[in-house]
C-alpha cells in the first residue's frame, strides 16, 4: 500500500520557494491554455503570443524594462512590509500622490534646464508617497485602524484628488479644457535607455532598490526586528522590538517607493499628469511581491515575468484576437496558484513506496 | 474477560522526515491499569500517543482496542470509542471561555455544563472559573481545563501527558486520589510524566521509551529512581552540585511597591510586590500558575513598562529601570528566560543563529545598523557547545530542535552575555530529565559567578534543589522570602494555597 503523504520539511530550504513559483507558472500556463481553447485559439500559439512574443522584438523587449521598473519599486518596498505581516495594499494611491507631487515639481520650474529637476522630482514622489502611507500607519500605531482597508481606501480618496486636480489647478492652461497637466520638459523626464523604445532610467531606480533591499533584508538589523515582529509578536515583545516602529517603517518604506515609482510614469512614458497614470501597478505589485517569495532576488524575476504578461497580453490583443482582460486573469491565477501551492514552502510531499513500508514496520 | 487487554499495541511504527518517532512499539493496557509512559523528550511518547488518539496515522502496526483490531482515523474516532487525552499542548480556543471550549467537545448547553465544571473542579482540585476567557489564562489554568474536559467526557482510558506539572503538591495528591479512583472503576490510565517519583507513587507498569522504541517493560513499584533513569536515558544523571553562598549577598535588584493591573479583568493583578535579588543568591518564586507571575516576570523583564508613580519601583545597582523596555534592561544586565519557548524564547522559523540574536545584538553584533553575520553564528555555535544542544547546526530552524534542546539555547543565549540578573521563568517545564539537569546546573553556575538570579517554578522539588530563597505568590501577592533549609515543602505548599502564615511561622520558629 504505497501512498503519498504530505509532511513537514525538516528545515528551511532555499528552493522550496523558487519550486512554488515555478509550479505557479506552469500551472498558470495550463489554466491559460483552457482559456484559450474557449476562444478558439490554439493554446500554444496563445501561450506563443503572451510569453515568447514580446522577447522577439527590441520594441517588445523595451516595453517590458519599461513596466518592469515601477513593478519591481513597488513591489520590493511591500516585501518589506508583508514580511512584518503589514499589509500596504494601496500603492496604487501611494503611487498617484507621488506622481502629483512630481507633477507640482515639474509645473513649478517649466522651463528650467537644471539637471536637479529630475532629482529633485523623485525625492518629492518619494516623499508624496510616504506621506499618503504616513496617513494608515499614523491610524494603525494611534489607533489600530487595520492599514489593509485605510491603504486600500485612500486608493480611491487619491483618485479623486487627482481628477480634482487635473481638472482644476494642475490643468494645462492651454490644453483645451482637457484634463490633464502640461507636457513636461525634458528636464522633467527620464532619459530613454534603448534607442527606439519607451524603457526610460527609472528602471535604475528600480534595480537600485533592489540592491538595496538585498542588503537591507538580509544584513540590517531593522528588517530582522520587523520580521521577528510579522512572524512571532510575543518573541518581539520579549525581546523588546517596538511594533509601532515597525508599522511606522514599513509603511513608509512602502509608501515611497510607490511614489518615486508614480514619478517613472509621470516622468516617463505619459510625460505628463493626467487621468490614467497606472494600468493597477500598485495592485500588481502585491502579486509581484508574494510571487518573488518575498525576496529581493525573487522579486527580480517575478516583475520580469509580470512586465511581460503586461506586455504580452496586448500582444495576444492584436495577434490572436483575446481580449485585453487577459492580463488580468492571467495576472489573478498567478497568484491564486501560487497562494494554492504555498503550502509547499513549508511542507513536501513525499512518495513512500510499498517495500519502504515494509521495511518501516518490521520489527526486525 | 479481565485478560483482555483494553489496549494492545503491536509493532507500531511512524516515520518522520528527520527521525523514526516510533520503532516497532508493542504496548497492552489493561483495564484498570495506571501505565506509565517514560522517556526523554524526543523519544516518542508524544508521537505514540497522538497514534492511539488518532490525530496521527501510523505507518505500520496494529492497534487492538478490547480485542478488537480498530484503525483509528482521527480524534472523534477515538473519543466515540472511549479514548480521552489531555494534551502537553493545549488545544483550546483562546477566545472561548473555559465552559465554551469543554462545550465543544462535551455535549450540553453552557449553564449546565457550568455547573458540572465546578462540581467537577471541586471534587478534583482543579481550579477552573468556567467564565473565564482562556486569553487571560496561564499555562497551568489552561492544562486544568483539559483534564476536566477529559473527565467529563467519561472515557474508558485516559491518556495524561506530564499531568501534574502545574499542580501544587496537594493538587498532585489531590489528582492521584482521582486516577486512583478512576482506575478502580476500571478505567486505563496512560500517565507520561518524566517525574521518577510520581511514576513510582502512582503508576502499575512502566513502559520504558529511549529512540523510539521500547527499552523496558517494568513494575513501576519495584525498580528505583536511579534504575528507571539509567534505563530512559542509557546512561546515570549527575544531581545539580550545589554549594553555599557565593557573593558578597549585596542587593543587585530591588524591587518595591510593584502594582499592575491588568486590562483584563480574568487576568491576575500585581498587589504591592516587594522583592530583593542579592548577589551570589538563587531565589524561587513557587506558586500554582495563574497567580500573577506572569505579569511579575514581564514587569522585571520590562514586557509591561511601569509608568506612573504608584506602580512602585525597580532598581538595579542604583539605577531605576521603571521607564526601560527589555531591550534597555537587557543592556544593563537583566536577561529573562522566557516560559514559552516556540514563539515567544524563540522565532520558530529562524535559524539558531537568528534566534541567537533575539537578545544579543546589543553585544558588538551590530555595526552602522548591519548585523554581524560571522559574529551572531559564532554566537550560536558557542551557545549549542557550552549547552550541549543537540541540533543540526546554526543553520537549523528553532522549530526542529526538541523542547529541552531549544530550551537549552535559550538559556544559553542569556548566559552568553553573563548577566548581573537573571529571571527565568519554568525553566525545565517539559523538558527531560538529563537537559533539565543540565540547565540547573548552568544556573547554579552563573549564582556561583555571583549573579542574583530569579526563578519562577511550579515545580516545588526544583525550586527546593536550586534555590536559596524562597517566596510564594498567590492571588497577586508575593510572600516574604525564607531561606530553603528552614522550610519544608508542605509549609511551601500550605503558602501555594493562600496560607503565608505558614512559611513565616517556621521561619520565626527556627529563630
Amino acid at each position: 500500500m504505497a501512498r503519498l503523504v504530505i509532511e513537514a520539511r525538516p528545515e528551511r530550504s532555499i528552493w522550496a520557494p523558487v519550486q512554488v513559483s515555478l509550479l505557479a507558472v506552469l500551472l498558470t500556463c495550463l489554466g491559460g491554455s483552457v482559456l484559450f481553447v474557449i476562444y478558439g485559439v490554439a493554446p500554444l500559439k496563445g501561450l506563443d503570443a503572451i510569453f515568447i512574443d514580446p522577447l522577439r522584438t527590441r520594441y517588445g523587449i523595451g516595453e517590458i524594462l519599461l513596466k518592469m521598473a515601477p513593478l519591481l519599486l513597488i513591489a520590493q518596498g511591500l516585501a518589506i512590509g508583508f514580511r512584518a505581516q503589514i499589509w500596504n495594499i494601496g500603492a496604487e494611491g501611494q503611487l498617484i500622490v507621488g506622481a502629483i507631487a512630481a507633477t507640482a515639481l515639474a509645473i513649478q520650474f517649466n522651463g528650467t534646464t537644471s539637471p536637479l529637476l529630475l532629482p529633485a522630482m523623485v525625492v518629492a514622489g518619494m516623499l508624496g508617497g510616504m506621506v499618503w502611507a504616513g496617513i494608515a500607519a499614523f491610524l494603525r500605531a494611534q489607533f489600530n485602524a487595520n492599514e489593509i482597508l485605510v491603504t486600500f481606501m485612500l486608493t480611491s480618496v487619491a483618485l479623486q484628488l487627482l481628477y480634482y486636480l487635473i481638472a482644476g489647478p494642475m490643468r494645462d492652461p492651454s490644453g483645451f479644457n482637457f484634463p490633464q497637466s502640461i507636457r513636461f520638459d525634458s528636464a522633467a523626464k527620464f532619459p530613454i535607455l534603448i534607442e527606439g523604445t519607451r524603457a526610460n532610467a527609472s528602471l535604475y531606480i528600480g534595480l537600485a532598490a533592489s540592491a538595496v533591499a538585498v542588503i537591507f533584508v538580509q544584513r540590517s538589523l531593522v528588517s530582522y526586528k520587523m520580521s521577528v515582529g510579522g512572524i512571532a509578536p510575543a518573541a518581539a515583545t520579549y525581546a523588546g522590538y517596538s511594533s509601532k516602529k515597525a508599522i511606522w517603517l514599513a509603511l513608509l518604506i512602502s509608501g515611497g517607493a510607490a511614489g518615486m515609482a508614480g514619478v517613472g510614469e509621470v516622468a516617463g512614458p505619459l510625460g505628463m499628469l493626467q487621468r490614467n497614470i497606472s494600468p493597477g501597478y500598485g495592485y500588481a505589485g502585491i502579486i509581484v511581491a508574494v510571487l518573488g517569495g518575498l525576496h529581493p532576488v525573487g522579486i527580480i524575476f517575478a516583475a520580469a515575468l509580470m512586465a511581460l504578461v503586461y506586455v504580452g497580453g496586448d500582444f495576444a490583443l492584436l495577434s490572436v484576437g483575446v481580449p485585453n482582460a487577459v492580463t488580468g486573469i492571467f495576472q489573478g491565477m498567478l497568484l491564486t496558484f501560487y497562494l494554492a501551492c504555498s503550502f509547499l514552502l513549508t511542507s513536501r510531499i513525499r512518495w513512500i513506496k510499498p517495500d519502504a513500508l515494509a521495511r518501516e514496520a518490521s520489527p526486525d | 474477560m479481565a485478560d483482555t487487554p483494553l489496549l494492545r499495541l503491536r509493532g507500531v511504527t511512524k516515520a518522520y522526515p528527520a527521525v523514526l518517532a516510533n520503532d516497532a512499539v508493542n504496548m497492552d493496557v489493561m483495564p484498570g491499569e495506571i501505565h506509565a509512559v517514560l522517556g526523554e523528550n524526543g523519544a516518542g511518547k508524544s508521537t505514540l500517543m497522538k497514534i492511539i488518539y488518532g490525530s496521527v496515522r501510523p505507518d505500520a502496526g496494529t492497534v487492538e482496542w478490547r480485542g478488537e483490531q480498530v484503525d483509528i482515523q482521527s480524534p472523534l474516532m477515538a473519543r466515540e470509542l472511549g479514548i480521552g487525552m489531555v494534551f502537553q499542548h493545549f488545544s483550546l480556543f483562546e477566545t472561548l471561555t473555559a465552559a465554551e471550549n469543554i462545550s465543544l467537545a462535551v455535549p450540553g448547553t453552557i449553564a449546565d455544563l457550568s455547573d458540572r465544571i465546578r462540581a467537577a473542579s471541586a471534587q478534583f482540585g482543579l481550579d477552573v472559573e468556567p467564565d473565564s476567557r482562556v486569553q487571560a489564562m496561564t499555562v497551568g489554568e489552561r492544562q486544568r481545563i483539559e483534564i476536566l474536559r477529559c473527565i467529563l467526557q467519561e472515557p474508558k482510558l485516559i491518556i495524561m501527558d506530564e499531568p501534574t506539572s502545574v499542580l501544587p503538591p496537594q493538587g498532585i495528591a489531590k489528582l492521584f486520589e482521582t486516577l486512583r479512583r478512576l482506575a478502580s472503576e476500571g478505567i486505563g490510565i496512560i500517565f507520561i510524566s518524566h517525574k521518577l517519583d510520581e511514576i513510582k507513587a502512582l503508576c502499575d507498569t512502566a513502559t520504558v521509551m529511549r529512540g523510539g522504541r521500547v527499552v523496558g517493560v517494568v513494575d513501576a513499584k519495584v525498580e528505583s529512581a536511579r534504575s528507571l533513569t539509567r534505563l530512559m536515558i542509557g546512561r546515570e544523571i549527575a544531581a545539580p552540585t550545589h554549594s553555599g553562598e557565593r557573593g558578597d549577598g549585596h542587593a543587585v535588584l530591588e524591587v518595591s511597591g510593584l502594582n499592575y493591573k491588568p486590562q483584563d479583568p480574568f487576568a491576575p493583578s500585581l498587589k504591592d510586590i516587594s522583592l530583593t535579588l542579592r548577589s551570589g543568591q538563587i531565589t524561587g518564586i513557587a506558586g500554582v500558575s495563574g497567580n500573577g507571575q506572569d505579569a511579575l516576570t514581564r514587569a522585571l523583564a520590562g514586557e509591561i513598562v511601569q509608568g506612573s508613580q504608584d506602580a512602585g519601583t525597580i532598581v538595579l545597582d542604583g539605577n531605576a529601570l521603571g521607564a526601560l523596555g527589555p531591550d534597555q534592561r537587557r543592556v544593563q544586565g537583566l536577561h529573562f528566560v522566557p516560559e514559552e519557548r516556540l514563539g515567544r524564547g524563540a522565532v520558530p522559523i529562524h535559524t539558531l543563529s537568528e534566534n541567537a540574536g533575539l537578545t544579543t545584538h546589543h553585544a558588538g553584533l551590530v555595526n552602522w545598523g548591519m548585523v554581524k553575520l560571522g559574529k551572531r553564528r559564532a554566537l550560536a555555535q558557542g551557545t549549542i557547545d557550552s549547552m550541549d544542544v543537540r541540533c543540526g547546526g546554526p543553520d537549523a530552524t528553532a522549530q526542529s530542535l526538541s523542547g529541552g534542546n531549544l530550551q537549552k539555547f535559550i538559556v544559553g543565549r542569556e548566559l552568553a552575555l553573563r548577566p548581573k540578573v537573571l529571571i527565568a521563568s519554568q525553566p525545565t517545564w517539559g523538558v527531560d530529565v538529563g537537559a533539565a539537569a543540565a540547565i540547573r546546573q548552568k544556573l547554579i553556575d552563573l549564582r556561583n559567578e555571583g549573579a542574583a538570579i530569579l526563578i519562577v517554578s511550579e515545580e516545588i522539588e526544583e525550586i527546593f534543589e536550586i534555590c536559596d530563597n524562597i517566596q510564594v505568590m498567590f492571588r497577586g501577592q508575593l510572600s516574604s522570602p525564607v531561606q530553603v533549609q528552614t522550610t519544608s515543602i508542605d509549609d511551601v505548599g500550605l503558602a501555594m494555597a493562600g496560607d503565608f502564615a505558614a512559611l513565616a511561622g517556621r521561619e520565626a520558629a527556627h529563630g
